[in-house]
């Protein structure tokens, strides 16, 4: 029997499917490559541990740009506290692990023949594709609030030059002025980001700018840490004062963002107040990054379905997205759950390719935001999988108590900075 | 896709895994039964990958002895170790994980931290650490076959901040180094624990 390339992928993926595992030829001469599509912290990680689990996999990076720029701790580069270049990240450790770094825009993912087409021109077979796309914007749906009207008015929720515009904005605006901070719908990148962004600008005013405020404007009526972040505003910038550094208004007062106007920097909201602002940032309602709806991985929802245990796609076989692109329903969409997210997948795209069964998942997250100087809070949980596969659910964590002492939000500052230390070496070191 | 052995794995794993901390509030039968590397892997992006961290203050796990990784967690998920994140993420796991994820770390390298230390302080503080200290970290701190934490190249804030944690009474620190560190504390005061500190930090190769 003549065994063709392909037919032999077919047979492997079958036997696997009615769960004989370990049949061992399955895995003799099989193909074993991978393409990633997408270098943020998933991708990254995703291709890093593949190779450190089993070096015979072939992994090929397609990623557009040559540097990534971490959007954790960006809200550190908006208040001074660190520098653009300290959150930009290369991709030479992955050449460290024997990945292949392609740097172009997949603009086609065919999971039947199995290839990835870019906007070079090139094509990349793959036995299994990872697709780590991260997030964009729904645009049009803030009306006048658009891809160039962002060139402008930053969002700054993709990190890099709009974080220097914003930075460059809160620079230049005089002592007095309001920055206005349109927060997003939920599902988004980062649940706290928002907030702290609000407690970080308000650092840098305090210490610069003290005439000046922050106003929140939130479809939602609550908001992640909400507790932590209000103890804090109220510890060192006034909350709930006349004189308060941060305003935050919520659904309960229609608050969200509903309309821009460019030439005048004003917002409207869904209660109908025109709101002007000196500097303003725009965080839109998101979705799954447009290579995901290209691939047909995204639902009705505008993100993707996956297998909670191996991320694979529910829509596409053969191809398995994680990150903030993908619906993990249980985690939130953070820098750490892509990074765990991709472990697990790793190992099962490895026990894949090996005709193996995967293996138990585990994930972990834990967020740090820091509101104030010496003053950070975390967020954690461990998680399992529900048995039935439904959920990927907390056993444990919580958040930093409300009453620790001064001394635990002090460390926690420490804490974060190493936790940004090790996050990223992990997933690009 | 759905595997259908998932049904298998659900049949050997559950409720053969004793849930020692009594922490899980979940109510979903759960899929247990993770290996030592998904388990440990979770650690890495606090930790640093394979448990050796970049700082400047969270720790390195890897090349501890075994004892110690499993009785800071159980102190941890307890509450007996003072923690400001482990307590709400050690509670996460049985006995029998923390056991699995400390073989996995016991395996790995220590890479020794490099960082700052006041280098006219190094051999005072070696001095003081060869008085007090030696007996139970040896090796100048640096033996993990003690079952004491190894604090040669560890990450100083880390060192600084557990100390402190026995000195404010808030960790549980065996007879033996309760006299010895009070000892030390009396005779040669803060300045004797930024000496010591220095020693550790000094090592870095």
């Amino acid at each position: 029997m003549k065994i063709t390339r392909r037919g032999f992928i077919q047979t492997a993926g079958a036997a696997t499917a009615i769960g004989i595992a370990g049949v061992p030829y399955i895995a003799l001469g099989a193909g074993k490559k991978v393409v990633v599509v997408g270098g943020g912290t998933g991708g990254a990680t995703a291709a890093k541990y593949i190779r450190m689990a089993d070096p015979s996999v072939e992994v090929t990076l397609i990623e557009a740009n040559k540097e990534y720029y971490t959007c954790y701790m960006s809200n550190e580069v908006l208040s001074g506290e660190r520098s653009l270049d300290s959150i930009k990240f290369g991709y030479s450790g992955m050449a460290k692990h024997g990945v292949t770094v392609v740097h172009d825009t997949a603009t086609e993912i065919d999971a039947q023949a199995k290839v990835v087409k870019t906007a070079g021109g090139k094509s990349f077979g793959f036995d299994r594709c990872i697709v780590a796309p991260g997030i964009d914007f729904q645009w049009g749906k803030i009306e006048g609030y658009d891809n160039a009207a962002a060139e402008k008015i930053p969002h700054a929720w993709k990190a890099g030059p709009q974080t220097a515009l914003l930075r460059s904005q809160l620079e230049a605006m005089k002592d007095g002025g309001t920055v206005v901070i349109a927060a997003p719908p939920n599902p988004f990148r980062c649940p706290p980001g928002p907030y702290e962004r609000a407690s970080q600008i308000a650092m840098y005013l305090q210490h610069h700018k003290p005439k000046s405020k922050v106003i929140i404007l939130d479809p939602k009526p609550k908001f992640s840490k909400q507790g932590l972040f209000t103890g804090a505003w109220k510890k060192f910038y006034g909350f709930g004062t006349e004189n308060s550094m941060i305003e935050w208004h919520g659904q309960q007062e229609e608050a969200g963002v509903v309309a821009v106007d460019v030439g005048a920097n004003s917002v409207t909201t869904a209660f109908g107040d025109e709101i002007k602002a000196d500097v303003l940032n725009v965080i839109p309602p998101q979705k799954a990054s447009e290579i995901a709806f290209a691939a047909g991985l995204t639902n009705d929802s505008g993100w993707c379905p996956i297998n909670l245990k191996t991320f694979e796609s529910t829509l596409q076989a053969g191809v398995h997205v994680l990150g903030d692109a993908s619906i993990a329903t249980g985690m939130p969409k953070s820098g750490y759950s892509a990074n765990s997210q991709a472990k697990v997948c790793a190992a099962a795209v490895v026990a894949l390719l090996n005709g193996q069964e995967p293996g138990v998942p585990a994930y972990v997250n834990t967020c740090y935001s820091i509101a104030g100087k010496d003053h950070g809070f975390s967020v954690a949980a461990v998680y399992r999988l529900a048995e039935d596969g439904s959920k990927i659910e907390s056993v444990s964590g919580g958040l930093t108590p409300a009453d620790a002492s001064e001394e635990q939000f002090k460390r926690e500052v420490l804490y974060a900075h190493s936790w940004f230390k090790n996050i990223t070496e992990d997933s690009f070191g | 896709m759905v595997y259908k052995t998932l049904t298998k794995v659900i049949l050997i794993t559950s409720f053969t895994v004793g849930v020692s901390s009594g922490a899980f509030a979940a109510d979903a039968k759960l899929m247990m039964g993770a290996s030592d590397a998904m388990l440990a892997n979770t650690c890495a992006g606090c930790h640093g990958t394979n448990g050796a961290s970049g700082g400047p203050a969270a720790p390195t796990i890897a090349g501890l002895s075994k004892d110690y990784f499993i009785e800071v967690m159980q102190g941890f998920a307890s509450g007996e170790v003072p923690a400001t994140i482990m307590d709400r993420i050690a509670k996460g796991y049985t006995d029998e994980e923390i056991g699995q994820m400390a073989n996995f770390y016991v395996g790995k390298p220590f890479v020794k931290a490099v960082q700052t230390f006041d280098d006219g302080m190094v051999k005072q503080g070696e001095k003081l650490h060869d008085k007090y200290c030696e007996k139970c970290h040896a090796e100048g701190g640096q033996s993990a076959e003690d079952d004491a934490g190894v604090l040669a190249g560890q990450w100083t804030p880390y060192v600084a901040w557990t100390l402190a944690d026995y000195k404010a009474g808030h960790r549980e620190a065996t007879k033996k180094m309760k006299k010895k560190l009070e000892d030390m504390l009396a005779k040669e005061g803060d300045e004797g624990l930024q000496a010591i500190l220095s020693f550790y930090a000094s090592q870095q190769k």
